[in-house]
């Protein structure tokens, strides 16, 4: 082999498939430096389901693949699958009790477009349970590390953030090229941001939601997590598409989004939301917020003030909406079909024994005050609020876009936290997702870049939301801010050290 | 609106989760608490809003009404907890 392991899983996508088509390396080669990464990163725990085999004979058939010329956009890319994405004849768990030894027979729409793209699968990766979370704390296979530490308290294990913290953790790694997330509330971006690395929720419907386990079906979005805008940007191009089995994927053409990078942003309009400097937000995430517009300025684009007077509201409604929706679609296990199941003496105290003991606490948190309300006498005043609160959300950005073309916002309202503590107010952890939330909420595509370092040496990222339909001008905006970052900072070298 | 510990019991058994009395004291300030939070939209002037369940507006999509998926008993069963003979098996729900 012509080049060292490390080099190997130092490239980007990009660079990896220029190198596999000048035959620099093949994909086996590729993929083997990978496997030993996860290997010595196992202490991370950022896969509940490793699959060295199968990615080895995926890595064989792409390498013949290019042998006789028939190379697909992503031949013999080595990357990993969030856990909650089904997998046809790979354990997919959702990281709970409940489905802790369950093997699809079929294939997510989205995973099986990233393999008919030749990709190679090195595993599942961990996060929240069922995606409910923000620190990857509530996974029933243990927290996922972040390979990052804090220069003022080293010997601190620090969260990945969630819910796709285990494909934040191993992409940051060097474990993976990219990997795939899903975002319903934040679940792509705040990981990506805890982690230094890059990731977009894509506008709702542009990738099919087929095969990827529900947890609330009007805001869950799948999309893609890398080292790099560009590496995203080519992801996405594979994971979009309609799909006839997902009623909510629009039938839209999937342009070539990498094409999109063209690095040119004069005259755009971007909007700064002025709800978005909280009270309470650390002065080193405005300072980033505020380089991140110089930047831009900098770069040709025009600065707008906007107003999205609801922002505050989007948490609440966010924490009545997802519960409800999470409450209908995980009603189905109740240990018949699929899944865990503790007999009781009769059917009915067989589903609960199986919920209680299949459920985690948060999850069952969610599926009560989900069931709260929706049940009768109390869904108008709660959930039918919700959602009328939810369309002036949306019309705060239809009003904003009426002035701008993309919004810029930090990611988090902090850097990665530690791990271990449970935290006794639920609301608090509901916090981190302050930023991302009305982006789901309104369906819109947003993205999150690491665009500077915090005092303590941890990732920081910045936040930017398109129009609905329109990635393109996101990834273009987020490749020229990615470009004046620089951000080349890598996570703490005594963990990678063990690679 | 405050639950008290009969109403969460209610929810409980709506959600089919099985919780001791134990687990229903913790969870009862836990959920007021979270209730008490979500409650600050009715200060939200909602006249003439309309609901809105979907983010984007697509459309139902139709297709014909025709057979494209089946005879795949095995698969559907693969996961099954008990099974028999091509059906699921559940504890006797008739006396």
């Amino acid at each position: 082999m012509s080049n060292a392991p490390s080099e190997l899983t130092n490239l980007t996508i990009a660079q990896a498939l220029k190198g596999l088509e000048n035959k620099d390396f093949t994909s086996k080669e590729l993929t083997q430096a990978h496997i030993d990464s996860v290997e010595a990163h196992d202490k991370l725990n950022a896969f509940v389901t490793k699959t060295p085999e199968l990615a080895l004979q995926q890595a064989d058939a792409s390498d013949k693949r290019r042998a006789s010329g028939d190379a697909k956009p992503l031949d013999g890319i080595p990357l990993a699958i969030k856990d909650l994405y089904c997998t046809k004849g790979v354990r997919t768990t959702a990281s709970s009790h409940i489905l802790e030894n369950f093997v699809p027979t079929y294939e997510s729409t989205v995973s099986q477009n990233l393999f008919d793209d030749g990709i190679v699968m090195l595993g599942k990766t961990s996060l929240d349970e069922f995606a409910m979370g923000s620190s990857n704390m509530t996974s029933y296979f243990g927290n996922v590390i972040n390979p990052w530490r804090s220069t003022s308290a080293p010997d601190i294990e620090l969260t990945p953030g969630g819910s796709s913290g285990g494909s934040a953790s191993a992409v940051a790694a060097r474990m993976a090229m990219g990997a795939t997330g899903t975002d319903t509330g934040g679940s792509i971006r705040q990981p990506a941001s805890f982690c230094g690395i890059s990731g977009i929720k894509p506008t709702y419907g542009r990738c099919s939601r087929w095969g990827v386990i529900a947890f609330a079906s009007s805001l869950d979005q799948a999309g893609p997590m890398a080292r790099t805008v560009e590496d995203c940007a080519l992801m996405l191009t594979s994971m979009a598409g309609h799909d006839p089995k997902d009623s909510t994927s629009a039938d839209i053409k999937v342009p070539d989004f990498s094409a999109a990078l063209t690095g040119d942003i004069r005259g755009l309009k971007v909007g700064i939301p002025k709800e978005y400097r909280m009270d309470g937000t650390p002065a080193e995430i405005d300072a980033l917020w505020d380089q991140g517009i110089e930047w831009l300025k900098e770069s040709g684009a025009e600065i707008v003030d906007v107003s999205l007077p609801h922002t505050k509201y989007a948490l609440p409604t966010y924490y009545i909406i997802a519960p409800a929706e999470a409450s209908s679609n995980l009603a189905r296990y109740d240990g018949v079909r699929y899944g865990l199941r503790i007999e009781g003496d009769n059917l009915i105290e067989t589903y609960e024994n199986t919920r209680a003991e299949g459920f985690g606490d948060e999850v069952k948190r969610r599926i009560m005050i989900g069931t709260y309300v929706l049940s009768a006498g109390y869904y108008d005043a709660y959930y039918v609020k919700a959602q009328r609160v939810r369309r002036l959300i949306a019309q705060d950005f239809e009003n904003a876009y009426k002035q701008c073309d993309v919004i810029l916002t930090p990611t988090a309202p902090s850097e990665a936290f530690a791990l271990g503590q449970e935290e006794e107010d639920p609301i608090k952890m509901y916090l981190n997702d302050v930023f991302t939330v009305s982006v789901n909420l309104a369906g819109l595509p947003g993205l999150s870049l690491p665009t500077g370092l915090s005092a303590n040496g941890l990732p920081l990222g910045l936040q930017i939301i398109g129009k609905s339909w329109d990635e393109e001008t996101v990834l273009r905006v987020g490749g020229v801010l990615e470009k004046a970052a620089n951000f080349v900072a890598m996570p703490d070298s005594s963990i990678l050290k063990a690679a | 609106m405050s639950l008290d510990k009969q109403t969460v019991a209610k929810v409980a058994r709506l959600a089919r989760l099985k919780m001791d009395d134990a687990e229903l004291e913790e969870r009862v300030p836990q959920i007021n608490t979270i209730i008490k939070w979500v409650e600050q939209l009715a200060e939200v002037n909602t006249d003439n809003v309309d609901p809105l369940p979907s983010p984007v507006d697509i459309g139902m999509k139709q297709r014909k009404d025709e057979v494209t998926d089946g005879n795949c008993q095995e698969d559907v069963l693969a996961n099954a907890p008990e099974s028999l003979e091509g059906f699921y098996v559940v504890p006797k729900i008739v006396e």
